[in-house]
């Protein structure tokens, strides 16, 4: 089989703010957030309380259905807040950052010597199982089974995205024992997808013991998802885990150093985001310590992740703990006179050549947050294909999945897909469908009806 | 521009709900979208959304319509003045166009948006921007002197039975122009079919015996006939050239291949149509047409079928419906091989229709589900087999 794939289909969207590859600085965090909404169908059980001393991988949560997978600070500080929203429900665990960090010594490991049990368990214990994403469903991957294969994307091609040849140049090593340790938990190996256009370069070529594979094309190539699809399609009952090449340096380093350290560099990007460039940090910090990169007066958007799949957290917001991004952006609550029937809009940007932007394809656009439009029904049937490349009825699956057909969902492919998989669908429709939305009630009904 | 806004902003709390026209709201919520794009932001998911959306998408194939819109007005006149040999100027056939076709225009579009926004309302939707379309279709589709109230009536029931009742834009089966047709071809037939409702102010003139302009008659050996009426080489009374330019008496917009090909133009370029199905529409029509031909059913080499008739404007404008056409890649080319085939089919072996394009396509309308459900079983069958031995 031929490790070589070419996507034809894709969009890269052309959005300003590209983060330059220096490391402006180190966040020193002051106060960070653990949240369990980072994670899909997650009911939390809270094992610290406010006031509680924890160290950098001291677990704050558990998972109350398997309660020995643990979420752990990624500081040393002081519980500060509890923050809970409607009916009780657990949003934040704030934790005061101490001015000097100390980490719990989980002790330097050689992962040749160790067992798959003994993998896991270590992983386990140190918070850094959650890392670990289970499809179908893209929820917690579950320490009972054994999945046909692990998968690694090696690149980003979503919109702005932190490079990671850049951002995980220096962690190759931790990453190769990360690698090895992950494959004693499958019989499929570990599967590391590598992006065409940088195949050459790329330091994740130097990994040792995984099967490559070369993805060619435009967004979503880089997406796991797309990548399983091509590689070993997941069919009824079957289980594959993705884990991030980010989280894959978190993991070796447990291994090497004997310590939870999840720190990463963090692309601040976006066309609002001042002289856009990395940042050092872990997961949790708040967007008011990356506050030299924006003017706060503006009324803006702050997205953890990229500007497709992100969430929006807000100006007082935590980064998500898979997230090596952050995104700014304006809000477009601005009325457009004759905004659809002007000839030429030029400072916006479409995909489709009812407008003009195909004549400038090296122009990048100052993108807000504006919908462009009002809700509609399906109309256009065959512009979601041309921006998936994977094997399906995108408009099939939606519909299965608005009417709650469980067997239809199936056939058309639920189990194949998350949200980022169809981010494109929906900024592509002119119908302004919130498609993701569909796809994240979708999941919530399988997990309800077949667990 | 800032002023306008302005006085948007002060108008429209009185149409919120609860505000003295609150029942106007779907109705003022249309006319303020048509003016501004609002400023709703993403609320979930992706949160930048490209600029182009469903009015975008409508208003190109409006533009696409133009071209044999305005050919449209200009035959009617030019018809009228060679059926009455009055040897007018251009100013002259193009007013007498107007005159004839812009009540048809005016009505469809009263009767159907009315009853749009009026359903908007009433299930609380915003309105739809679909029949901007089919309004600006139905008047090329019917012959010039149909009766103002009959076109009324097929309008309506078209939205109301054909569309709204489904859902509205985007659930419905049929075409919506095409259904408007289809009823005033089997409720009102001697207005919809014959040699003289093709030619602007015949059927005035042989009712009444007033013409638009007085002192003149019929001019000897008026026809009046499309050329399907009498579609064998020798009687076909227009050179192929006129059915290309469309100087040629039928319905007030298909007679243009010219236009009609702008407006092709127009739709694929900008995608918004699917080249697939014209294509093989098209495909379908000269196999068939040329089928009849070496049979020997009719003498007219297949391509004159594509020329004729609505054959184009139904290949360009009316199969391409993305709603009510074929919603997979591979039922697209089935879909449109058979709508062209079919239109032809019934031109050369059933007596009774001359013109088969309007039945093939709404036939083809409600087997697109069936086309496409076999396409998808298929694909995923295929799928399985490869998955599983892989």
């Amino acid at each position: 089989m031929s490790n070589n794939i070419y996507l034809k289909k894709g969009l890269d969207l052309p959005i300003n703010g590209t983060a330059a590859q220096n490391t402006k600085k180190v966040v020193k965090p002051d106060v960070v957030a653990v949240k369990p909404t980072d994670f899909r169908g997650l009911v939390p059980k809270l094992l610290v309380r406010e006031g509680d001393k924890v160290l950098a991988g001291t677990p704050v949560l558990a998972d109350k259905m398997s309660q020995n997978i643990l979420f752990a600070s990624p500081v040393s500080g002081v519980v500060a807040e509890v923050v809970r929203g409607e009916k009780r429900k657990l949003l934040e665990v704030r934790i005061k950052a101490d001015e000097n960090q100390e980490y719990v010594d989980f002790g330097k490991k050689k992962v040749s010597e160790m067992s798959a049990e003994q993998i896991k368990e270590a992983l386990l214990a140190a918070g850094l199982w959650p890392a670990l994403t289970q499809r179908p469903y893209g929820i917690i991957a579950n320490p009972e089974t054994k999945p046909k294969a692990i998968f690694v994307s090696s690149f980003s091609t979503a919109p702005l995205a932190a490079n990671l040849d850049y951002a995980l140049n220096e962690e190759l090593a931790n990453i190769q024992t990360a690698v090895e340790a992950l494959a004693k938990l499958t019989d499929g190996g570990v599967h590391v997808g590598i992006g065409g256009a940088n195949e050459s370069v790329t330091p994740f070529k130097k990994l040792q013991n995984v099967t490559f594979h070369t993805f060619e094309g435009k967004h979503p190539a880089g997406n796991v998802g797309v990548q399983i699809h091509h590689v070993s399609p997941v069919q009824k009952g079957e289980i594959v885990w993705t884990v991030s090449a980010v989280m894959l340096a978190a993991i070796g380093k447990l291994f090497n150093t004997g310590k939870y350290d999840v720190r990463r560099k963090i692309a601040v990007t976006g066309p609002k985001a001042i002289n856009p460039a990395y940042v050092e940090g872990v997961p949790g910090i708040a967007i008011r310590d990356v506050k030299e990169f924006f003017d706060a007066s503006e009324n803006l958007r702050y997205v953890s992740g990229d500007v497709l799949t992100g969430t929006n957290v807000g100006a007082e917001g935590f980064i998500g703990f898979f997230d090596n991004q952050i995104t700014i952006l304006e809000e477009g609550d601005k009325y457009e006179l004759f905004g659809w029937a002007k000839p030429f809009r030029t400072s916006l940007f479409s995909a489709s050549r009812t407008y003009f932007s195909w004549l400038t394809p090296n122009k990048k656009y100052d993108m807000d947050t504006n919908l462009h439009g009002g809700p509609r029904a399906f109309v256009m049937n065959d512009l979601y294909s041309k921006v998936l490349p994977m094997d399906l009825y995108p408009v099939y699956l939606l519909k299965a999945c608005l009417a709650n057909d469980i067997d239809k969902m199936e056939k058309f492919g639920i189990y194949e897909v998350i949200e980022e998989d169809l981010a494109l669908c929906e900024y592509v429709c002119p119908s302004k469908i919130y498609i993701q939305q569909i796809i994240t009630d979708g999941i919530a009904l399988m997990l309800k009806e077949m667990c | 521009m800032n002023g306008l806004r302005n006085l948007v902003d002060k108008i429209k709390p009185t149409f919120e709900k609860g505000g003295k026209l609150g029942f106007l709201h779907s109705t003022f919520d249309a006319f303020e979208t048509f003016l501004f794009v609002p400023n709703t932001v993403t609320k979930r998911g992706a949160h930048v959304r490209d600029c182009v959306d469903l009015k975008r998408v409508m208003i190109m194939v409006v533009i696409a319509l133009v071209p044999a819109m305005l050919f449209g007005i200009w035959n009617t006149g030019y018809q009228h003045s060679e059926a009455f040999g009055l040897g007018w100027g251009f100013w002259n056939i193009v007013l007498y166009g107007l005159v004839k076709v812009l009540p048809l225009y005016i009505v469809s579009y009263l009767v159907g948006l009315g009853i749009e926004f009026v359903s908007a309302q009433i299930q609380g939707h915003e309105v739809n921007e679909g029949y901007l379309v089919s309004g600006m279709l139905i008047p090329l589709i019917v012959p010039v002197d149909v009766p103002l109230w009959m076109l009324a009536i097929a309008v309506a029931f078209a939205v109301i039975i054909g569309k709204e009742v489904f859902g509205g834009t985007g659930m419905n089966i049929w075409n919506p122009a095409l259904l408007t047709r289809a009823f005033l071809f089997f409720s009102y037939p001697s207005m919809m079919s014959g040699d003289t409702v093709w030619t602007g102010g015949v059927t005035r003139f042989m009712n009444e015996g007033v013409a638009f302009q007085a002192g003149n008659g019929l001019v000897d050996g008026f026809s009046g006939a499309t050329p399907l009426a009498n579609a064998t080489l020798e009687n076909l009374s227009p050179k192929f050239m006129d059915m290309i330019i469309g100087t040629i008496p039928g319905s007030v917009g298909e007679t243009s291949v010219i236009a009609i090909l702008i407006g092709a133009f127009i739709l694929l370029w900008t995608g918004v149509a699917s080249w697939k199905i014209m294509v093989s529409s098209v495909v379908g029509g000269l196999a068939i047409g040329y089928l009849g031909y070496a049979v020997g059913a009719t003498d007219l080499p297949g391509y004159y079928q594509l020329v004729m008739g609505g054959f184009l404007f139904g290949t360009v404008f009316m199969a391409t419906d993305p709603v009510t056409s074929a919603q997979t890649e591979c039922g697209k080319w089935i879909y449109g091989f058979l709508v062209g085939a079919l239109a032809v089919t019934v031109r050369i072996w059933n007596p009774g229709y001359p013109e088969g394009m309007m039945l093939a396509i709404l036939l083809m309308n409600t087997f697109a589900p069936l086309i496409d459900h076999y396409v998808v079983e298929g694909s995923i069958k295929r799928r399985a087999k490869k998955v599983k031995t892989a």
